[in-house]
């Protein structure tokens, strides 16, 4: 059981570093407009030529 | 009177659907305006013609496209650039441009299609109807870009606000960050809180405990000192300033969980609530995420008014004319406005007669005539002739400008309602603190090593967590609900309001009535009905085009009709099938000569006490027809005005148009006099509005812009289906179907969701009662609690989105 201290705070770390790539998408921009991505979505095409 | 002489070969009218846009078209033409023409066209020389499967995909509604025909000069001035882009560090510009006729997915789909060499991004916002774009200016200009969005039936504007939305942006993402920061600590806390609730049953060795307990405390700093603090620091102003607010109960649960937890773990033994602490910081700030989103749309729609004034205006130097920004337009500065266009500034018409379309700030559906020496406004459109302007008031200090500066102001005027859940919050704290004084006092007598654990627990546990979301969450679905029945609301408050008793006050052009001319009646010899819309076609008078779009088509060979003259206002003279007609007002028609049966006569008086349009039709000198042509009554319009006073509103109308014809259209759906007002400016309308709210709430319902003042200042206003841009912008609910029949579901939706919104708190109150007991009584501990506390909160949640507040059976 002593390999709690040992997993402890890697869950921590992995926990710290998705609230780091959270908060890179938030400043990118990403969660600015959440309506007009989910229809994005459902275009078939590819994107501009 | 001019009489000019017209042999054009007749077209037949019958109808046919719009290959663009689907509305009825004229039949042998395959679109309904030259609009929905030039898109199908450019669609498809662009290879873009997926659009209409893509729309058909999304179910997209249709509509006429509108296209302006501008080259956006203005747009490539050096000023209008420095204001309205940015210019990157690498070379590229972005802006942002709000676009007209923005409603769907498919819109989407095709503007960011859409590309020109040069154009390096362009994304669609289809909430706020803004498109970021960024491009090469080397490559190609603004105005290109603009032009190519026109082109598509989409006008763009340079978007005012920008600094604004930016500062909203920030706030947003900050609010985003530390979302992001309790749900993190709190899903981690939550793991170690699993670890020891097995302690509780099955015995845990006490070096893990301790490590489980420090790490809890770990995590509940950062949580409780950064996103936290909204809900402490808003308690702690609640208690400054001595007002009611939803944060204090929950401050004082945060802030007692988080010291004792603190201090129990310093000692090492005692209970810790830092998994339920943080489970309520998460979820509150999720309904205040949820909130802020809805109060976003309210704020922006009415920055985005701004972006509806006039941009440019051509302006005549000598002999040249060429397209500037408005800023550029002095006083005395003579200025071109085309038919179809919009009069860009406040002035005096110097040369050039023309009817002018000033619904905008009139509401009058007729249009005027004008002429040199007449005033022209900013904003109203230039139906038929080129006129010249001399400009004297543009911008912020044209009527236009001004009423939009009202709309602004009278928004902040309207009084902010005090929330239910903010009222209950105070009577809710008062009840806890005298619990748990009797808690703590009661255990001191019976077991005072106990006491402090017990009234601790008592403040925790009975933190109104889904009191916080109750509204939120129920405002959220119901907000939802109605907008897939095409109510689309802006903000959670316009819900509680507009569950309320008051007045409502209806427009009557646009709202009541159609907004357009009509064939309200059709008298005498209908067979002929063919033949005068053959006729009609050769005029482009407004009351030739209704008919020729109401009276159905096919005039046989022998019947065409030739030799026709028309006298411009007054009617149209023509031989067919070896008979002389004569098509045209009552007095052109008896000026000629005819002669008029009582019942024709008759039928000429009824219509005009009902402020109709009457038109005869005569052959060989026997008037044997007439049609009454008029903005007609909404076939709903009666029926859900009772339904409205059977919910106990009082009614009233506020028009602009004519009060002759306003107390007619009254007083057929039994408004009283007293409550109808006709010939009142946009300016009359606010202060309408302003003393009716002294007295009790009122509701204000209208379509143009010259009711947008009333609509933002009316504690609830509405923009019904077809309303003008600024209308939408000022007010807080959007109709998106026609007909008068939404606003009774409107109300009866809203009036649901406060039942929805009183259930939710009741659910969480009777949680509370139960949490509250079992504390007194001293059974309560972490796991406990844990389970409790977010089950009130499942509940609400279950609630919300299970109710069936707005449309119907679904």
């Amino acid at each position: 059981m002593s390999v709690l201290y040992v997993l402890l705070p890697l869950a921590l770390i992995f926990a710290g570093a998705a609230v780091a790539v959270f908060v890179w998408a938030v400043r990118a921009g990403q969660l600015d407009d959440l309506e007009t991505p989910a229809i994005r979505a459902l275009y078939d095409d590819d994107r501009r030529a | 009177m001019v009489t000019t002489d017209v042999t054009a070969p007749a077209v037949a009218a019958a109808t046919s659907a719009c290959l663009h846009c689907g509305l009825p078209a004229a039949a042998a033409v395959d679109f309904c305006c030259e609009g929905c023409r030039t898109v199908y066209g450019i669609l498809h020389a662009q290879g873009l013609s997926r659009y209409y499967l893509e729309r058909d995909k999304f179910e997209g509604k249709s509509r006429p496209a509108k296209v302006t025909g501008k080259s956006y000069g203005e747009l490539d001035d050096p000023l209008v650039l420095a204001k309205h882009t940015k210019l990157l560090p690498d070379g590229s510009r972005s802006a942002e441009l709000y676009l007209e006729g923005v409603h769907c997915a498919a819109c989407v789909w095709l503007l960011e299609r859409a590309q020109l060499d040069g154009m390096l991004d362009s994304r669609v916002d289809l909430g706020r109807r803004l498109v970021h774009i960024r491009w090469d200016p080397r490559q190609v200009a603004l105005s290109a870009i603009a032009r190519r969005f026109d082109s598509l039936g989409y006008a763009p504007h340079p978007s005012a606000g920008a600094e604004r939305r930016d500062a909203q942006r920030r706030e947003d993402r900050r609010l985003l960050v530390q979302l992001a920061i309790a749900g993190a600590c709190f899903g981690n806390a939550m793991l170690m809180a699993f670890a020891l609730y097995g302690g509780l049953f099955a015995g845990m060795e006490r070096e893990y405990e301790q490590l489980f307990r420090w790490g809890s405390f770990a995590l509940a700093i950062p949580s409780v000192l950064g996103p936290g603090s909204v809900f402490w620091k808003g308690a702690w102003r609640a208690v400054r300033e001595r007002t009611p607010h939803m944060d204090l109960p929950l401050g004082i649960g945060i802030v007692i969980g988080f010291v004792s937890g603190a201090v129990n773990t310093i000692r090492g033994t005692g209970e810790i609530y830092f998994d339920s602490v943080m489970a309520l910081i998460f979820l509150l700030l999720v309904g205040r995420w949820l909130q802020r989103r809805q109060q976003r749309r309210a704020a922006e729609a009415a920055e985005l008014l701004y972006s509806l004034a006039p941009q440019s205006a051509r302006l005549i130097e000598g002999e040249a004319v060429r397209e500037v920004p408005i800023e550029a337009v002095e006083r005395g500065a003579l200025l071109e406005v085309r038919a179809g266009e919009h009069v860009p500034a406040d002035g005096v018409i110097e040369c050039g007669s023309t009817s002018i379309d000033a619904s905008l700030l009139t509401g009058e559906s007729r249009p005027v005539a004008a002429g040199p020496g007449d005033r022209a406004h900013a904003g109203t459109i230039n139906l038929s002739e080129r006129i010249v302007v001399r400009a004297e008031e543009t911008g912020a200090d044209s009527r236009l400008g001004k009423l939009l500066k009202m709309v602004d102001e009278a928004a902040r005027r309207r009084a902010p309602i005090v929330l239910a859940a903010d009222r209950a919050s105070a009577i809710f704290v008062k009840v806890i603190l005298t619990l748990a004084v009797i808690t703590f006092a009661g255990w001191w007598l019976i077991d005072p090593s106990r006491a402090i654990d017990n009234t601790v627990a008592l403040l925790i546990v009975t933190c109104p967590c889904a009191l916080g979301l109750a509204t939120p969450l129920a405002v959220s679905a119901a907000i939802g609900r109605a907008a897939r029945a095409g109510i689309l609301i802006k903000g959670g408050d316009a819900l509680e309001r507009l569950a309320r008793p008051g007045l409502i006050l209806f427009d009557k052009t646009g709202t009541l009535t159609e907004g357009r001319q009509r064939l309200v009646e059709w008298s005498g010899d209908r067979s002929v009905m063919p033949l005068v819309a053959a006729i009609e076609a050769h005029s482009a008078h407004p009351i030739a085009r209704t008919l020729v779009s109401a009276l159905p088509g096919g005039v046989s060979a022998e019947l065409v009709p030739s030799e026709i003259r028309q006298t411009l206002g007054a009617g149209i003279e023509a031989r067919a099938g070896g008979a002389q007609w004569i098509v045209g007002s009552p007095t052109f028609v008896e000026s000629r000569g005819a002669t008029v049966a009582s019942w024709a006569a008759e039928a000429r008086q009824r219509w005009s006490a009902e402020a109709h349009t009457t038109v005869f039709v005569s052959r060989d000198g026997q008037v044997i027809a007439a049609a009454a042509i008029g903005d007609a009554l909404r076939d709903d319009a009666a029926s859900s005005l009772s339904a409205l006073r059977r919910l106990g509103y009082d009614l009233g109308v506020l028009s602009g148009d004519d009060a002759r014809v306003v107390s007619v259209v009254a007083g057929s759906i039994g408004v009283s006099p007293e409550a109808t007002r006709g010939g009142v400016s946009p300016e009359g309308k606010l202060q309408v509005v302003e003393d009716a709210s002294s007295e009790r709430q009122v509701i204000m319902v209208g379509d143009g812009v010259n009711d947008a003042a009333a609509l933002s200042r009316a504690a609830v206003g509405v923009a019904v289906h077809g309303g003008a841009e600024a209308s939408l912008a000022a007010a807080d609910v959007f109709l998106d179907r026609p007909g008068v029949g939404p606003i009774v579901e409107l109300i009866e939706g809203a009036r649901r969701t406060m039942r929805v919104i009183k259930r939710n708190m009741a659910f969480s109150l009777s949680y509370n009662a139960t949490l509250t007991v079992l504390a007194m009584a001293g059974l309560i501990n972490p796991l406990i609690a844990a389970i409790l506390m977010p089950l009130s909160s499942l509940t609400v949640v279950a609630s919300s989105y299970r109710s069936r507040t707005f449309g119907g059976e679904r």
